[in-house]
């Protein structure tokens, strides 16, 4: 059985290979016929001027545009909009746009712009997707868990529209590749989901002189603008602090509605199309925020360019080479692509790891378990028998450390000498850390921090316990 | 200031408190994404004494809500959903606004 399972696997691992494959062929194939379509459309109107060099005033006479028979079948609603019309679809048939980030705000983002017909899609990644990222993440599928979330979004991309040009970047978005990728596109969109990417893109889009497209989710809220965007200020010129990093928050951490991104994504999309098609008014100088729980939307007119800003004022020198020697994570104190934080604060003997603590359950030690993550979590899942006690109100609550160690002391019947052993665990183990560095100084001083926290209960000791 | 008790909420066609010694201006903050986690609020009303900047109102808020400082060097602080500066003096009925980014996606 084992075997035929793995057999089926390897089968559906190559196979999904070499369909990937021949969709990139399809694709190329494709925008190939598409430039040809070009060419011999051009010919027959009379135009003597090559691709490169379309001069916009003489799109419009009948018949004076490049679009094939089945591009105007798949656009004609696009076509019939007055304020958009065959001008607009062929300004975004022929422009670029890239996409940084293939999650929660990239993904509604990635799809309407393939969808609409931008001429070429880039996708930048490094990620793969998780079963955690599916509840907003909406262009990934179950099928491609554990895959490059840059695969799965140009295969659903493609799947959407088999005419765009879609461009896979998988890699992390560095100060070395910005600069070679970002210049390939027209209009650049910051999808990502932390701060020191907001610098670098942004930097990287007033270095090159290009329009950004700038969203954010977090919670129940959502942000919008366009930065560097016809002498619009850029990230730098609103925000030249970056914001401390406890103040930066992330998905993973403090929690996202699904849809709010969605909606965030679904703007910049929106916003992305108006530049690439030149028509509108960009959502440049303003900012637009979004408020799910109050339904409310608000459209705060922010400051323009500063003549201080040190990437795009007036005395600004920032060249491509200062670029490419910034430190982004150095300069917002965080890392650019963030995983869990791992601190390290204790003696090794005032640790345990959760193996260790499973035994010591097992063996019937007398003990009490304080678990310090906020009520919410605590509610997800906890182990048998721990006590909540949340971080912030440690202080307040050690009383009922104390007589919870007397308790069990008398339940288990420990004799006099020995007593009660402490154990606190939280969702990582850093902030049970925290937690001991404090019992310790308040006379708790055998307390002890299980190691990893539930994750690691999850991963070494019970793979049945879940994980958020 | 208890001559204004009831007008506060009644009048809402007079602009300028009357007859105080101190007088003073009425607005509402409102909090966006990390200061509303700092605050636990989505808006509140604040009176400052007339010819308060926005500066002075930060100034306020930060000694009510201390946990504020940590954003007061990265925010867009908006008078009336428009763009100002903290010397800008606040007015009655004006909605000062407090914005820190939001990094999430
Ligand atoms: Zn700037």
């Amino acid at each position: 059985m084992e075997s035929d399972a793995s057999r089926i696997l390897h089968e559906l691992q190559s196979l999904r290979a070499s369909k990937s494959d021949i969709d990139r062929r399809i694709s190329a194939l494709e925008t190939q016929l598409h430039q040809i379509n070009l060419l011999n459309d051009s010919v027959p109107n009379g135009s003597h001027h090559s691709i490169s060099t379309i001069d916009n005033s003489h799109l419009n006479g009948p018949h004076a545009h490049y679009l094939t028979p089945e591009m105007i079948h798949r656009y004609s609603r696009h076509l019939l909009l007055p304020s958009f019309g065959v001008q607009a679809q062929s300004n975004l048939l022929k422009s670029s746009v890239l996409v940084v980030g293939a999650g929660g705000l990239g993904s509604p983002a990635l799809l309407y712009l393939a969808a609409c017909g931008v001429g070429r899609l880039g996708i930048v990644d490094h990620d793969v997707v998780e079963l955690n990222n599916m509840h907003r993440q909406i262009i990934h599928t179950e099928a491609f868990i554990g895959q490059p979330k840059v695969k799965s979004a140009a295969a659903a991309c493609r799947s959407v529209n088999s005419t765009v040009q879609i461009v896979e970047h998988h890699e992390a978005l560095r100060t070395s590749n910005a600069l070679g990728i970002f210049s390939k596109y027209d209009v650049i969109v910051d999808a990502t989901d932390n701060a020191p990417s907001r610098y670098m893109i942004s930097d990287c889009c007033v270095v090159l002189g290009k329009p950004l497209v700038s969203g954010a989710a977090l919670g129940l809220e959502g942000q919008l603008t366009v930065y560097n965007y016809n002498g619009g200020p850029c990230y730098r010129c609103l925000f030249p602090t970056p914001p401390p990093t406890t103040a930066c928050q992330r998905c993973a951490d403090s929690g996202v509605l699904g849809v709010v991104p969605g909606i965030i994504g679904c703007l910049q999309a929106l916003e992305a199309i108006k530049i690439a098609s030149v028509v509108g008014e960009p959502l440049s100088g303003r900012m637009l925020l979004f408020d799910a729980l109050a339904a409310r939307i608000r459209i705060v007119k922010i400051r323009g360019r500063s003549l201080q800003c040190k990437a795009c004022g007036e005395n600004a020198t920032f060249t491509q080479q200062e670029f490419q020697e910034f430190d982004y994570e150095k300069f917002t104190q965080s890392p650019l692509s963030p995983s869990p934080l791992k601190l390290n604060l204790l003696q090794a003997d005032s640790r345990i790891s959760s193996k260790e603590y499973h035994d010591r359950v097992v063996n019937g030690d007398a003990h009490v378990l304080v678990d310090v993550r906020p009520a919410h979590h605590f509610e997800i899942v906890s182990l048998p028998n721990s006590l909540n006690i949340p971080l912030p109100s440690l202080e307040a609550r050690l009383p009922e450390i104390s007589s919870a160690l007397k308790e069990e002391e008398e339940r288990k019947g420990v004799s006099s000498g020995s007593s009660a052993q402490l154990y606190v665990i939280c969702r990582r183990g850093n902030d049970s850390q925290r937690a001991v560095q404090y019992l310790h100084k308040t006379g708790f001083t055998s307390a002890r921090d299980i190691l990893g926290g539930l994750e690691s209960w999850a991963h070494d000791v019970d793979p049945n316990f879940p994980t958020y | 200031m208890d001559t204004m008790e009831g007008k506060i909420n009644t009048q809402t066609s007079d602009p300028k408190p009357e007859g105080n010694k101190v007088p003073s201006v009425k607005i509402k903050v409102l909090f966006f994404a990390r200061a509303r986690d700092l605050t636990s609020l989505t808006e509140m009303p604040l009176e400052v004494p007339s010819g308060s900047s926005a500066d002075d109102c930060l100034n306020d808020l930060v000694a009510r809500f201390p946990g504020l400082e940590e954003i007061r060097e990265c925010m867009v602080l908006a008078l009336n959903e428009e763009y100002t500066t903290e010397s800008t003096i606040v007015k009655e009925k004006d909605e000062l606004a407090i914005i820190p980014p939001i990094s999430g996606g």
